[in-house]
């Protein structure tokens, strides 16, 4: 027999992560001041890996002639508009699969069926289909993107309480009514879920999608840099869209925030 | 007296193999409360759904008739017993959603919350509200539809003792005022004799009407410990003991 005397121990802490934003900060410059370091101490060959200070440089360079805003302007309008009208169709299909029998065993088959495929396979597919101009670029973005939304939209669905549907019936609501006010608003946190990965989707085929027969866009400027070997500016431009994912990704994050207060 | 008649003519229902209710003949009079009691899975709330139009019956028929008031956006109004809150909804909006366009959807909106007692938790989310106060908003939802008949799917089962003492009281007066036919599942008989002016006792499945008690006495003055409601609470206790003690021979006397 043992004996216990003293103050009970405090057994429930951890399990509840919190954000913290000079964390994140701090640990990238922390990355990045590493790396200059190193590549000042001659550590890291610039041939290799050239030095923060060189890429700050070159991207100082491209902002200032305003080759940089070229691009990155060409690129943005592709991706706004390819997430755009593929989160939309996804949407609208993830909601029929959801909702409606007709919708759901065929969409579902669709979906697993072409999901799989590599986007970037079907990108000279599309330049046939759409030609070689923004067409192509916009529907390989749209088309990667549409996927995993119907997916994350037909999931939110599902998961919406089935009470609260059968409360809005009780009260004859119209479907609609209950798609606008039960359904769409109970998916609405699967669906931002789903924007977090479609918006990376759609950079990784941006660039691969500017890589095939565009002149203007960060990633034709990629691309261009590294068919030139011309590291300094390989990197400035990865930077650019390591910034551009920094940027969606906080967007998505106040959004959630604004529309998901009732949590 | 106002609201809606139903009347139940052989009523049955049957989840695939499963028969839940069984020839079930019930009048629910205008303006009267109808409690619907009985032990668990006898197919109270089933029986609830289909009066509700919610469930198709496999058999017989629900036949509702009386005169719908002008004001009345929907005759056969629930109360869940989970609530059925849209979390994303503030209080006055959970309500407001279910009025659409009603053109004095603000004035009842204020009305059913005074007489909930919620007027000063309008802008509140669900989240921030206690059980016993979602439950309120949950009546007050009903209200404000101003209903002809009201079904109540054991309303005050998720609550803790205190809150469901108090809410019964609330519950009495409110009905008591608006006088609508009230259909009231519960588990709790201490509920069923304060809040029951015709008790039904369904048998263990497959539920059939077991036993029809009538009390005649005004809601109002009704009150916890009444000697005469304990006795009719004690004599529907006996009646749903001796069922499912009859039940349970039945079930030893047939071999495996």
């Amino acid at each position: 027999m043992s004996r216990l005397n003293g103050p009970v121990r405090f057994r429930g802490s951890g399990f509840a992560p919190r954000d913290n934003a000079w964390a994140s900060a701090g640990t990238l410059l922390g990355l990045v001041a590493l790396w200059q370091i190193g590549a000042s101490a001659g550590l890291i060959k610039s041939l290799f890996l050239p030095p923060p200070a060189a890429i700050c440089a070159a991207l100082w360079h491209l902002a200032v002639s305003g080759e940089l805003w070229r691009h990155v302007s060409a690129s943005l309008i592709r991706l706004g508009w390819g997430w755009l009208s593929g989160s939309l169709f996804g949407i609208g299909m993830g909601l029929a699969v959801g909702l409606w029998s007709a919708f759901r065993s065929p969409g579902m088959a669709v979906v697993a069926a072409l999901f799989p495929i590599p986007k970037i396979a079907l990108v000279p597919l599309f330049i046939i289909w759409f030609g070689i101009g923004e067409g192509s670029k916009i529907a390989t973005l749209a088309f990667g993107v549409f996927f995993p939304t119907v997916i994350a939209t037909a999931g939110g669905v599902d998961n919406v309480p089935r009470g609260l549907i059968r409360m809005g019936q009780s009260f004859g609501l119209s479907t609609w009514t209950i798609v606008r006010t039960i359904v769409l608003p109970g998916s609405l946190p699967a669906i931002l879920s789903g924007f977090r990965v479609t918006s990376s989707i759609a950079i990784v085929l941006l660039v691969a999608a500017e890589m095939i027969g565009a002149e203007q866009g960060i990633g034709a400027f990629v691309l261009s840099a590294g068919n030139l070997y011309d590291t300094d500016n390989l990197l400035a431009g990865i930077v650019v869209l390591s910034l551009l994912g920094l940027i969606v990704a906080w967007t998505i994050g106040r959004l959630e925030r604004a529309l998901l207060e009732w949590r | 007296m106002t609201g809606l008649r139903l009347t139940l003519d052989g009523v049955c229902h049957a989840y695939r193999d499963l028969t839940v209710l069984d020839g079930i003949d019930l009048t629910a009079e205008p303006g009267e409360v109808t409690v619907l009691v009985g032990p668990s899975g006898c197919g109270k709330s089933t029986l609830l759904g289909i009066m509700g139009g919610m469930l198709k019956q496999s058999a017989g028929s629900v036949v509702v008739e009386g005169d719908i008031a002008a004001d009345c956006l929907n005759p056969l109004t629930y109360v869940f017993q989970d609530f059925s809150l849209l979390p994303w909804r503030s209080v006055a909006g959970n309500i407001e959603l279910v009025l659409g366009r009603c053109p004095d959807r603000v004035a009842r909106i204020a009305e059913v919350l005074a007489l909930t007692g919620l007027t000063e938790f309008a802008g509140a989310w669900p989240r921030q509200l206690s059980g016993g106060m979602r439950q309120r908003v949950g009546i007050a939802r009903a209200l404000a539809v101003r209903p002809a008949c009201l079904l109540m799917d054991e309303p005050l089962s998720a609550l803790d003792a205190q809150t469901r003492d108090l809410l019964l009281d609330e519950f009495s007066s409110i009905i008591a005022r608006a006088g609508t036919t009230t259909i009231y599942v519960t588990h709790n008989l201490s509920e069923a004799v304060r809040l029951g002016q015709q008790i039904v006792v369904l048998s263990r499945r497959p539920g059939r009407v077991r036993e029809i008690v009538r009390i005649d006495r005004p809601l109002a003055g009704r009150r916890a410990r009444d000697p005469d409601l304990l006795a009719i609470e004690e004599r529907l206790w006996r009646t749903i003991r001796d069922d499912a003690a009859a039940a349970e021979r039945e079930r030893i006397d047939v071999p495996a």
